[in-house]
């Protein structure tokens, strides 16, 4: 089964499917209903993060260096977390200035800069090289092993020619498939649909794969997870292999690492591919935030139990970076190892697919263009469409860029494990870090700055990481790794000014970031920004704005039909007709007519996303007089705008205090009426009240005045009836009086000590007949006895009497009881008085205390009149709160009905802490 | 009314959880688990795994669930 034909068959076949899904991908696109539409499928995309370096030497790393291998997914990790604050931004300015790469990115920061970009893509190529070798070695290797295993895979590589080296021909066979699909068409926004939707597919293979490989070791040949961990920790060597220890520069190492995976993350050309240039949606990002995190969870789930099996057996599994291949291939299986290398192969193809896409696009709009711009030859001879020149120049690249990679893979990259590779690209590509993420925040990084810091940056990790990668391998003298460039200790590359025990990588990242970002920020504080750096300053800085991209950015002069020649002299006749098309229609072509500015914006955009900005803007400049907005017209947009939002955000605050002050009025004003009619009713009761007394003393006395003869009987019970009635009449007005001091804060009271339950005992005296003739049934429970208090003696007896004779009316009517109850409550005597009636509902206990209120009972509709004034208890509770306690209502505990409970502090002088005797006793 | 509210909510969250997941994955914490005692091959991997599964579970809340509380 592991024959050359089958496994050449397999991997063709896999190719052919990616390239039929690619053009299905594409064809989907064309017709508007895409295929990469879902955050699911950006975030598989992401995934292109994991390499061959991910599939193979994650195991390799494990194997050698321990858990470190999980830095270069945890420092992602916290790049993904951070992406509503700096992914959405880049990719919210990547969409409104069509940018193409992320050279093309840094170059129009910095004033659109085609040195710069140049400048950028130029490191780009250099830094990645070596990445795209580890890709090809990745492919070559897995396949050596494949076939001659169980012989060792390296030494048949040495022998061969190079035309009989695989790696040539496998990239060979990538350069073609990558033109086949990847430069395809040229469109106005360097987007590639189908190119995204093979990754996605290849992502899900390589996970498969690799999961399937990691089922197997730990469940097939190990019985679980815990038998493995056992044997492991059986071996001597191998107990401690997964600690801090085994981690190359312990801490430092540690933080060294995931700092650089971080910024790789996010510089490295084809992560900025996939994440920033073929972002359809910048909606998908909050999917992906998280979804891919898990994807590299799970793809090194079995990264730990493999690298261990293979070490446990160790010579047969051969060399680390091959654990993946050789363990199901020593327990004897035929499918399982080239299922694994199909999704090696995706791993490897995937990105070499995105990353030479990415760089062959720096290459063209970088590189190539700003010269072809600039040589009048082409310029005065161009007649036709240059889109067929760019495509040329990308197809170009492409073979360069693998064919260069192809030469560092078979003149160095024998002598390099596949993670030491990958590393050393991503600290080339960190160096990108500086200039584009501070040049996101700060306004103020200038374009000489930025260059500054790129140049010595790069220079300082050629030095510490490239250069000792050469002298590695023997192009150079091995001395300068331990001596020192002519023996000056101080510069050894590995150990710069005597930091030799950090691990390589930190001391590159530190020495490098030090000269980028030093320099950056320094130059950047010295030298003065151009007008138009300025300005793309201002855009990318405030991107997140919400009313910039309304703005009209151009103020220059030119006509429709000098614009159209220009763009189809660059862009051919469809994209031209595109870009008039979404003109408004009132504004139909006419070649004489001044373009205006939202035209030329689009114009510029367009050609951006073909051709860069930096040469977009060289165009644009030739046929339109005038300049872009200027930075001041651009802030005082921004500053309008922010002013306007704080206007409109204090209206929304003030209409919103008035509504509720309107509803506050409208709550008082109901609040009022309610009263106003509880006055006029008290009024009118009052009168009533008070005249039906007034009518029998006067019919009485007439009746005396006028029969003098009346029997002395008689005459004692009429005298009798006058002098109750004018008691009643009297106590009334004298209701009226307390009611009105109480209010007007004259109501004068007389504070004394006095013992509660001695007054509790002459208030039920005194009332005790009253309630005998009704035929009320009275109960006392003096539970605190004495209870001192500070009160008013007249007033307090008037407010329990007061309350005693109300709960005697609202009693039930056939077996009326009524209980009164002194006790302790923490720290205050409560005195409460408790019926046997209908009780008071929740929502009455409260309007009880109003002036004028009346209870109305349904039992009671008969009696006609109500049985009290309704004053009473208002005073009551004013009079309570005089004497600094409470009164109010709550559910009988003992009766059924209504309590009234009142509640007073102690008098100072008595404190209740001591224990006072429960005496209970009963009328 | 105004949409920050909810948003900005959001985003507060969001920056806590990075702090959460930088003291998770950085050494003092990582050196602390490491010099656990341990029978097999140590704490370090099975912690570096939970602590991500973690912060990736509750981003996925923090990002799903509609505009924070």
């Amino acid at each position: 089964m592991r024959t050359d034909p089958i496994i050449l068959g397999t991997a063709f076949g896999y190719l052919a499917l990616l390239f039929v899904v690619a053009a299905w991908g594409d064809r989907r696109a064309e017709q508007g209903r895409s295929l990469i539409g879902s955050p699911t499928v950006y975030a598989l995309s992401i995934a292109v993060y994991c390499t061959a370096w991910t599939f193979y030497g994650s195991v390799g790393r494990a194997a050698e260096h321990g858990p470190s291998f999980l830095l270069i997914y945890l420092g992602p990790t916290l790049a993904m977390l951070l992406s509503p604050f700096i992914i959405r931004k880049m990719v919210r300015i990547a969409a409104r200035q069509r940018i193409t790469s992320i050279a093309d990115f840094i170059s129009a920061r910095y004033g659109k800069s085609s040195s710069l970009g140049a400048l950028v893509a130029l490191m780009a190529l250099i830094s990645i090289t070596p990445y795209i070798a580890l890709q090809l070695k990745a492919i070559t290797v897995s396949h050596a092993v494949l076939i001659n295993y169980p012989a060792a895979a390296d030494t048949t590589l040495v022998d061969e020619h190079f035309w009989m080296d695989k790696s040539l021909w496998v990239a060979l066979v990538l350069a073609v498939f990558i033109i086949l699909f990847g430069t395809r068409h040229l469109d106005a926004s360097e987007r590639h649909e189908g190119m995204v939707a093979a990754i996605a597919l290849e992502s899900i293979v390589k996970l498969v794969a690799f999961m399937a490989v990691g089922v197997f070791v730990v469940f097939v040949m190990f019985e679980g997870p815990g038998a493995l961990f056992d044997q492991v920790a059986a071996t001597p060597g191998l107990a401690g292999s997964m600690r801090l220890d085994s981690v190359p520069g312990g801490a430092t190492g540690w933080v060294g690492m995931l700092v650089l995976a971080f910024l790789a993350f996010l510089t490295l050309p084809r992560q900025f591919q996939v994440l920033v240039v073929e972002n359809v949606d910048e909606q998908h990002l909050t999917r992906a935030s998280w979804l891919f995190p898990l994807y590299m969870l799970l793809i090194n789930l079995f990264v730990i139990p493999i690298a261990l099996a293979g070490l446990l057996l160790g010579v047969s599994a051969g060399d680390p970076d091959s654990f993946v291949l050789t363990l199901p291939l020593s327990a004897g299986l035929e499918g399982l190892p080239l299922l694994v290398f199909i999704g090696g192969l995706s791993a490897a193809t995937g990105m070499v697919i995105v990353e030479t896409i990415a760089l062959s696009t720096m290459v063209s709009n970088q590189l190539v263009m700003p010269l072809l711009l600039r040589s009048r030859r082409l310029h005065l001879s161009t007649k036709g469409e240059l889109a067929g020149w760019l495509l040329g120049i990308r197809r170009v690249a492409i073979v360069l860029i693998l064919l260069l990679g192809y030469l560092y893979h078979a003149l160095i990259g024998d002598s390099y494990s596949l993670v030491t590779i990958g590393l050393v690209s991503f600290a080339g590509a960190a160096q990108f870090a500086p200039a584009l993420l501070i040049g996101l925040y700060w306004r103020g990084a200038t374009r000489q700055g930025a260059a500054a810091g790129l140049i010595a940056g790069f220079v300082v990790w050629c030095y510490t990481l490239l250069l000792p990668g050469f002298a590695q391998s023997g192009w150079l003298d091995a001395g300068l790794l331990t001596e020192g460039p002519w023996g000056i200790a101080w510069l050894i590359p590995y150990g710069l000014f005597g930091l030799e025990d950090w691990d390589i990588y930190t001391h590159s990242l530190l020495w490098s970031m030090l000269a980028n970002v030093g320099l950056l920020v320094g130059v950047s504080l010295f030298t003065r920004p151009t007008p138009l750096e300025q300005t793309q300053a201002a855009l990318f800085t405030e991107a997140m704005h919400p009313n910039l991209q309304t703005a009209p950015l151009w103020r220059g002069q030119t006509t429709q039909g000098a614009l159209s020649e220009l763009l189809i002299r660059y862009l051919g006749n469809q994209a031209t007709r595109r870009v008039f098309r979404q003109n408004r229609a009132d504004n139909a072509f006419a070649a004489d007519e001044p373009a205006n500015a939202e035209l030329i914006t689009r114009a510029e955009q367009a050609l951006a996303g073909s051709l860069g900005s930096a040469s977009a803007r060289v165009l644009i400049n030739s046929v339109v007089r005038g300049e872009a907005l200027d930075i001041e017209s651009i802030l005082s947009i921004l500053d309008t705008t922010s002013q306007t939002l704080e206007y409109n955000r204090r209206l929304e605050q003030k209409s919103q205090e008035l509504a509720q002050i309107g509803e506050e009025l409208r709550a008082a004003n109901e609040r009022l009426r309610e009263l106003d009619r509880l006055k006029d009713e008290f009024v009118a009761m009052v009168s009533h009240e008070l005249r039906t007394p007034l009518t029998s003393i006067r019919a009485f006395a007439e009746i005396l005045r006028d029969n003098s003869e009346l029997p002395d009987e008689k005459r004692q019970h009429f005298l009798g009836v006058i002098v109750h009635e004018s008691q009643r009449l009297s106590r009334l007005i004298e209701e009226i009086l307390d009611l009105a001091r109480l209010e007007s804060g004259r109501l004068t009271l007389n504070p004394v000590p006095l013992d509660l339950a001695a007054l509790a005992r002459r208030s039920v005296d005194t009332i005790a007949h009253l309630h005998q003739e009704r035929g009320i049934k009275l109960e006392m429970s003096l539970e605190a006895d004495p209870a001192m208090v500070i009160g008013d003696q007249d007033r307090l007896e008037q407010v329990i009497i007061n309350l005693l004779d109300n709960a005697g009316k609202f009693a039930d009517r056939h077996q009326p009881m009524v209980r009164l109850s002194l006790y302790r409550h923490r720290h205050h005597f409560r005195l409460s008085v408790e019926d046997n009636g209908a009780g008071i509902s929740v929502d009455e206990r409260e309007r009880v205390f109003e002036k004028f209120h009346q209870i109305q009972q349904d039992g009671d509709i008969p009696h006609g009149r109500p049985k009290g004034s309704g004053l009473g208890l208002p005073i009551s509770r004013g009079i309570i709160a005089h004497l600094g306690g409470r009164l109010w209502v709550e559910d009988a505990r003992t009766l059924g009905g209504a309590c009234l409970t009142l509640e007073l502090p102690p008098a100072p002088d008595h404190p209740t802490t001591t224990e006072s005797s429960a005496s209970p006793s009963s009328p | 009314m105004t949409p920050s509210g909810p948003q900005s909510r959001k985003t507060e969250r969001l920056v806590a959880l990075v702090a959460i997941a930088l003291v998770l994955f950085c050494p003092p914490l990582i050196i602390v688990v490491d010099r656990l005692p341990s029978p097999h091959i140590g704490w370090l991997s099975l912690y570096l795994f939970s602590a991500w599964a973690i912060i990736i579970g509750l981003a996925a809340w923090l990002m799903e669930h509609r505009a924070g509380r």
